[in-house]
């Protein structure tokens, strides 16, 4: 066993009530630069949706992830590594930035300057790439709370695999429901960015697992921003340089959650310490495609197993971390009680951050054009959830919807626990039937209620130290800040010759 | 000093000390800016009949040069069969076109799009004037001054090697035509600016990609070794596995 630590996460989707303030947290830190303007490390988008850039989900066009090849895989844009070579001139399946959105600014002079008439003066809308008037066709969150549904949530990648019945009863009127899918980089196991940068300027930080762009070694051939199926590498027109999420490392180097996490407003965000082994990797990587999940929830080890510690510590990882591994909310979500899903687990990226699923019960429904908001059960059950079970599995298990259900009706059961408990108004026999269908005893649902709704700072994020007295490359970057590309060097991240 | 002297024997060495010095101060001090500088982001449709033409073209014609310059003898053995030569022009021919028709397009590209246009910069535009001279030079002394790959090597293969062993001897291509000389000057040109334009990237082409590994991991320390050691710096150098 090779046992790694890898820093992953926990969002938790029955929470997220779509402000997006952790998009502009990571805006105001590490995008709000010339040429980085459109890039939302950090993104989220309204589920049915097209998502950001539109219909990346969408691998017949971008090519993202992996693919199975034989008992093996391959990536699925560049298929060899001369193919890449050969693409380096001109790469088929990269996005264009219309496919984002161009950034602009506003022409707020115009306010104050305009002479003297009829009219209003009117701010202009001023591309910030071409600095000519455009008109605005797109823009960050353009399809936010299902805003232009027949436009974008209706080219949902993900509805491919409903029938045209169960696609029209999501968009009935009474029945409409959205929930909120916060994205950032996977920080995967098996990434493909990495995979395909032809400079070995990506990388995997060895001691976190946290996925990084070294600036220095870019060279703008953009491979990565195809390979990645979540669309989270982007490219910086104006540098000619690759960027991404850095799970904001400065700040996990000195005990702080990332930026995104630490402002969460619902506090849906949960980060941890999980050991995997990284002999598995590559074996998981190439399960099929039933297996796929279960292989990946399977590389994850349970940090109390002495067998586990003893391997873990003849690896090099540290005590600190092997506690914080024990401590870990995201171990709690993903394997003790399989509350978290991966986002596509079918990229085969073995992605790193984990969604509990959001529970969208049934409040009423519509008979002979009434509409009737009792129910028979208190939360109408899984079953006449108003989001069809096929659209969840799309997302987070490979299409396995007993897996979104048996996760949903635990979420369900805490609910029913919790309510007898603070409540007292529903039949004893229905708490015990919902506990029972769930597969939960009574104290897991109080601690899964607790993690969930009372949880603090230090319990919601577990961040192990990160050694610096015994690091050398990190203590030379200690000089990131605000305005820098923050990748450690400090140089004005100005365009090249 | 004579303008043979100047164009012929000063050129050369400047040039080629700039790009050795230039190439080596640019990757060790300025490597954020080591980039290819790709537009494709912002424009991809023009694109693709500008640089896949100009790319493949520029690439075949500069291996002709090279294999002319390293392997004269080779060459000339292989143009000793008429039709043989004849296949050889008109490939290379071939090639110089395409890359001709990549650098139009690029040009024009640049001119018509706005986006491309807020991305420009004065040394792309050094860069477009020295590869369209060069391009057209070529071309025009193909066709001017017939079978180019047989006198490349037998006349001026010996005046570039002659640079690089330090005993210039620029007999020959002093009595060259016009056309001629003008391309070897830009040529030389290209080579000194190189450097210091986005031509860079063509330096940093990452052949290691094929033999590396699919998956990078880099660390910063070595755990294992720092718990085994008894060194008092154990571990300093990043491994990568």
């Amino acid at each position: 066993m090779n046992i790694r630590s890898q820093i992953s996460m926990v969002f938790h989707l029955d929470k997220c009530i779509g402000c997006h303030t952790c998009s502009v947290a990571c805006k105001n830190i590490w995008t709000d630069r010339k040429g980085a303007e459109y890039m939302w490390w950090n993104n989220v988008e309204t589920k049915p949706g097209t998502g950001y850039p539109t219909k990346w989900e969408d691998q017949n066009v971008f090519k993202g992830g992996w693919e199975k090849n034989g008992s093996g895989i391959k990536p699925r844009g560049n298929s060899s590594k001369f193919n890449a070579l050969k693409n380096i001139t001109f790469n088929p399946h990269l996005p264009s930035l219309d496919d984002y959105y161009e950034p602009w600014t506003y022409k707020y002079s115009d306010l104050f300057d305009a002479p003297e008439g009829d009219d209003q003066p009117t701010a202009r809308p001023v591309s910030l790439v071409t600095g000519e008037n455009i008109d605005l066709k797109a823009g960050p969150n353009w399809d936010d709370d299902l805003g232009g549904s027949p436009d974008y949530a209706r080219q949902d990648v993900n509805l491919q695999n409903l029938s045209p019945q169960e696609q029209e009863a999501m968009f009935e009127l009474e029945r409409m429901t959205w929930f909120y899918l916060p994205r950032i980089c996977n920080h995967c196991l098996n990434p493909t960015c990495v995979a395909s940068c032809p400079s070995a300027a990506l990388y995997k930080r060895g001691e976190d697992g946290v996925v990084v762009l070294k600036q220095d070694r870019c060279r703008g051939w953009r491979m990565c921003v195809t390979a990645c199926p979540y669309k989270k590498t982007y490219y910086n027109w104006s540098t000619g340089k690759s960027e991404k999420c850095v799970l904001c490392y400065p700040r996990l180097e000195a005990g702080m959650a990332p930026a995104c996490f630490h402002t969460c407003v619902g506090r849906i965000r949960y980060l941890g310490v999980m050991l995997y082994d990284a002999d598995r990797i590559h074996e998981v990587a190439c399960s099929e495609d039933k297996d796929l999940l279960d292989n990946q929830l399977d590389i994850y080890l349970d940090p109390f197993d002495p067998n586990v510690i003893k391997e873990a510590t003849a690896s090099g990882i540290a005590d600190s971390t092997i506690t914080a591994a024990q401590q870990s909310p995201v171990y709690k979500f993903v394997k003790q009680w399989g509350l978290g899903l991966p986002l596509h687990p079918e990229f085969r990226t073995i992605p790193n951050l984990f969604y509990v699923p959001p529970l969208l019960p049934t409040m009423g429904s519509v008979t002979e054009g009434i509409y009737d908001t009792t129910t028979k059960s208190f939360w109408g059950g899984i079953e006449n959830s108003r989001q069809p079970m096929k659209y969840l599995a799309s997302l987070f298990t490979n299409g396995d919807t007993q897996k979104v259900e048996a996760t949903l009706r635990k979420l369900l059961a805490v609910k029913i626990h919790r309510r007898m408990e603070t409540v007292g108004d529903l039949p004893q026999e229905e708490v015990t039937t919902a506990l029972t269908e769930a597969g939960i005893d009574q104290r897991t649902a109080d601690e899964i209620f607790r993690l969930t709704a009372l949880a603090i700072n230090e319990e919601r994020f577990v961040i192990p130290p990160a050694h610096r007295e015994e690091a050398t490359e990190l203590m030379e970057a200690t000089g990131d800040r605000k305005g820098n590309v923050g990748f450690g060097f400090i140089e004005r991240p100005t365009r090249g010759l | 000093m004579n303008t043979t002297a100047i164009f012929f024997v000063a050129l050369p060495y400047t040039a080629l000390a700039t790009l050795i010095i230039g190439t080596l101060y640019r990757y060790m001090t300025l490597g954020f800016k080591l980039t290819s500088l790709s537009s494709q982001f912002l424009e991809g449709k023009v694109l693709f009949w500008g640089s896949q033409p100009f790319h493949w073209g520029i690439l075949v014609v500069f291996l002709g040069h090279l294999a002319a310059f390293a392997i004269p003898g080779t060459l000339l053995a292989w143009n000793g069969e008429p039709w043989r030569l004849i296949v050889l022009e008109i490939t290379m021919f071939a090639f110089g076109v395409a890359a001709l028709f990549g650098l139009a397009v690029f040009i024009y590209r640049r001119i018509t799009n706005s986006r491309i246009r807020s991305v420009t910069t004065k040394m792309d535009a050094l860069v477009y004037i020295l590869l369209l001279v060069q391009i057209l030079t070529g071309l025009g002394m193909a066709l001017l001054y017939n079978w180019g790959s047989s006198w490349f090597a037998s006349s001026v293969t010996p005046y570039l090697r002659s640079i690089f062993v330090f005993n210039p001897q620029v007999e020959t291509v002093a009595g060259m035509p016009f056309l001629v000389q003008l391309h070897i000057v830009t040529a030389f040109v290209i080579f000194g600016v190189l450097p210091f334009t986005r031509l860079i990237h063509f330096v940093v082409f990452p052949l290691n990609y094929i033999w590396r590994s699919y998956q990078v991991v880099v660390w910063n320390r070595n755990p294992k070794r720092i718990r085994a050691e008894r060194s008092y710096f154990p571990g300093k150098t990043s491994v990568n596995n």
